[in-house]
């Protein structure tokens, strides 16, 4: 059966014509605002920020972390290369006597020392092997300047073992920590201040994104000047009146304190945190309202600053120019990042020294 | 039929353009520029362009404020060698700084801090001069000096920032750099130099005033805008001779909150918080390093930094994991 619409109904629609532009734009906008809405809902729960406390109630000292930043696998867990100990019976021939030139290690067992320089291998040269420090020839020999390096590096490691505890605790280091698997260890650093050309003073020492200073336009000398020159950290008046003029003297200016705030900076983004992990940021500087990793953080300052003007800065002469800074031809150095990767636990906390009694301290091992 | 707001509009009347008056005694002279009409402008206020009125002050300040610009540019291309691309790359991060600290009140080197000098010298010219045309010109028109005594509360806290500060401090590296991230470094650095300005109490006026000018503003122009189709935004009628857009705007203010500015006094509010905005702020960082150089320590001095109770540390919040 046709249907046909009255007459009148058809005349009436032709003289009052309706434009569908407005309920059209309504439904369109309408429709994208929804879709948008659900798409930011899906995003957020995709994204799911948690936060970790680090402070009193209304303080506002928290951590926040999203998803894929909580459930990212820690830089190197996967790769570590371990070996338990050999207990020595006490009849073993020593390293020093199987080998000649063992300035270091000598006090290890044959097995022991061969155990040691295979996970050597393993955790700063895996594709080179043993001739990426040793002469093929002649193991004894100190011909390649990696031999000498890595000499020094296992004195370091130690010195850290020995004597940083309060920074390293139990967890110790090994030289996986830093190498994980690479010649040269990620997230080294090199001097690059003055970056910029025809200023002197502050102003060329500033004000230019660099890897240093995580982006930011904060002094790129602040690894320099605060962890190898030993400069000052602190910028605060310990009184609320204080005589003298900032940046003469003991009395931090406004530019020292921009160079202490870039260092904290840097120390945030290398163990993936904030300032609130370790300060109440109404008071920066008050030993009252800082967190127990505010006392870590402090003596890694030391540690750093030791690592470098005794172990990194002086093996200048030993390594080729290849090694050296683009910039100013100096030794690679270290700081919080080439450690940590970005983790408040690196190797989340991965007992380095638990198999190695060798590297807890320069003299003779304990086996247990 | 066509609608008429006060933004967006939809019909602009254009009629022959409109010069200003003339008092026959040189006041249609230094009128300078043959008016012409912008339908863009003409969205935003009015669609009349021109004419301008630079005369000497104004002269002096553009070319002086056109210099100081362009030695803070040239710097910051030198800086990045002459090249464009780096230039245009670290634009954000690049800056001129003022003199290092060592310096003090001394002339520095061009390189240390002397063309920061030269070009801070050439803006307080092209400001300075800025403020006198701005006074004249309410001068010559017969109109109070709001506007030029509100550009000079601004002047204010740009005079403490750059001059007054720096000169009680006893050093240039005091003033604030020339830069878009580092002025802002300058600004976290210097609360926290100071032991965190939030303590300030000059401080917390100036937020005061800062926001109360926002909430002030937003308060008055949905009024105003709510009652435009009585006459309402005839303000000036309205406030001699009152209709009933202002009967109402003021009925609704007493009924929501009990009290109501009048049509003239919500002017005087709004002008008064804007204002105090710069000067209280300015008050604020003239005592900070020179009366006080501690804001935190000076709060627990004086008994209104509250104690926060709880352990610190992660461990103490999540079982140690």
């Amino acid at each position: 059966m046709a249907f046909n619409l009255p007459p009148w109904y058809s005349q009436w629609k032709k003289d009052n014509p309706v434009s569908y532009r407005g309920p059209v734009i309504l439904l369109v906008v309408g429709f994208t605002v929804f879709l948008s809405f659900i798409a930011l809902m899906v995003y957020w729960s995709y994204l799911d920020p948690r936060s970790i406390q680090t402070g009193p109630r209304g303080t506002g000292m928290t951590v926040e972390k999203f998803a894929y930043e909580r459930n990212a696998p820690i830089p190197g867990v996967a790769d570590y290369y371990t070996e338990e100990a050999y207990a020595p019976e006490g009849d073993e021939t020593l390293a020093s006597e199987a080998y000649e030139n063992v300035q270091v290690l000598g006090d290890l067992t044959e097995d022991n020392f061969n155990r040691l320089m295979l996970a050597m291998t393993e955790w700063v040269s895996p594709e080179q092997g043993c001739v990426y420090c040793h002469n093929e020839e002649n193991l004894a020999s100190d011909d390649v300047y990696t031999k000498i390096v890595a000499r020094r590096m296992i004195q370091m490691t130690q010195n850290i073992n020995e004597n940083w505890d309060g920074h390293v605790g139990d967890v110790g280091v090994n030289c996986y920590s830093c190498h994980q698997g690479q010649n040269v260890p990620s997230n080294i650093w090199f001097k690059i201040a003055p970056g910029l050309e025809a200023a002197e003073g502050w102003g060329a020492r500033q004000n230019l994104a660099t890897t240093q200073t995580v982006s930011t336009s904060l002094p790129h000398d602040a690894l320099e000047e605060l962890l190898i020159e030993e400069a000052m950290i602190k910028v605060h008046d310990l009184e609320p009146r204080v005589p003298g003029i900032p940046g003469q003297g003991d009395l931090a200016s406004i530019q020292d304190t921009e160079r202490t705030y870039s260092l904290m900076n840097y120390f945030a983004n290398s163990l993936g945190v904030n300032c609130t992990f370790c300060h109440n940021s109404r008071a920066f500087y008050d030993g009252a309202e800082v967190t127990p990793q505010w006392a870590t953080a402090f003596i890694g300052i030391d540690m750093v600053r030791e690592m470098n003007s005794e172990y990194l800065v002086p093996l200048q002469e030993t390594y080729p120019p290849h090694r050296l800074g683009p910039k100013f031809g100096d030794a690679p150095k270290a700081a919080c990042k080439t450690c940590h990767k970005g983790v408040q636990k690196p190797l989340g906390g991965l007992g380095m020294i638990a198999d190695w009694p060798e590297l807890v301290g320069s003299g003779a091992p304990t086996y247990e | 039929m066509a609608e008429y707001f006060n933004i967006f509009n939809q019909v602009q009347v254009e009629g022959p353009s409109e010069w200003g008056m003339d008092n026959g005694d040189g006041l249609a002279e230094e009128r300078g520029g043959q008016p012409w009409f912008s339908k863009w402008a003409g969205f935003l206020g009015n669609a009349q362009i021109g004419p301008i009125h630079l005369g000497w002050f104004g002269v002096i300040s553009i070319i002086t404020g056109t210099l100081a610009i362009n030695i803070v540019g040239i710097n910051m291309l030198a800086q990045v060698g002459f090249s464009l691309s780096e230039f245009i790359r670290q634009l954000f991060w690049l800056a001129l700084e003022p003199p290092s600290p060592e310096y003090g009140l001394r002339m520095p080197p061009l390189n240390d801090g002397g063309w920061y000098i030269i070009a801070s010298f050439l803006l307080l010219i092209s400001v300075m001069t800025w403020w006198i045309r701005s006074y004249l010109r309410a001068e010559a028109l017969g109109m109070g000096k709001h506007v030029c005594w509100a550009f000079a509360s601004a002047i204010w806290l740009f005079l403490v920032l750059g001059l007054f500060r720096p000169i009680l401090m006893g050093s240039w590296a005091e003033a604030v750099p020339y830069g878009i991230f580092p002025h802002l470094d300058w600004t976290t650095a210097f609360s926290i130099r100071y032991g965190n300005l939030y303590y300030n109490p000059f401080h917390c006026l100036s937020i005061v005033f800062l926001y109360g000018s926002v909430l002030l503003f937003a308060m008055h122009a949905a009024t105003i805008l709510a009652v435009t189709r009585l006459g309402g935004d005839r303000e000036l009628e309205q406030i001699v001779d009152r209709g009933t857009a202002s009967e109402r705007a003021a009925l609704f203010w007493r009924w929501t909150m009990g009290f109501n500015a009048t049509m003239e006094g919500i002017h005087r509010w709004a002008w008064w918080f804007a204002v105090l905005t710069p000067i209280t702020g300015g008050i604020g960082i003239l005592l900070t390093g020179t009366v006080v150089d501690n804001w935190y320590l000076w709060a627990v001095e004086h008994h209104f930094a509250p104690v926060y109770e709880g352990d610190y540390g992660y461990e103490a919040y999540s079982g140690g994991n």
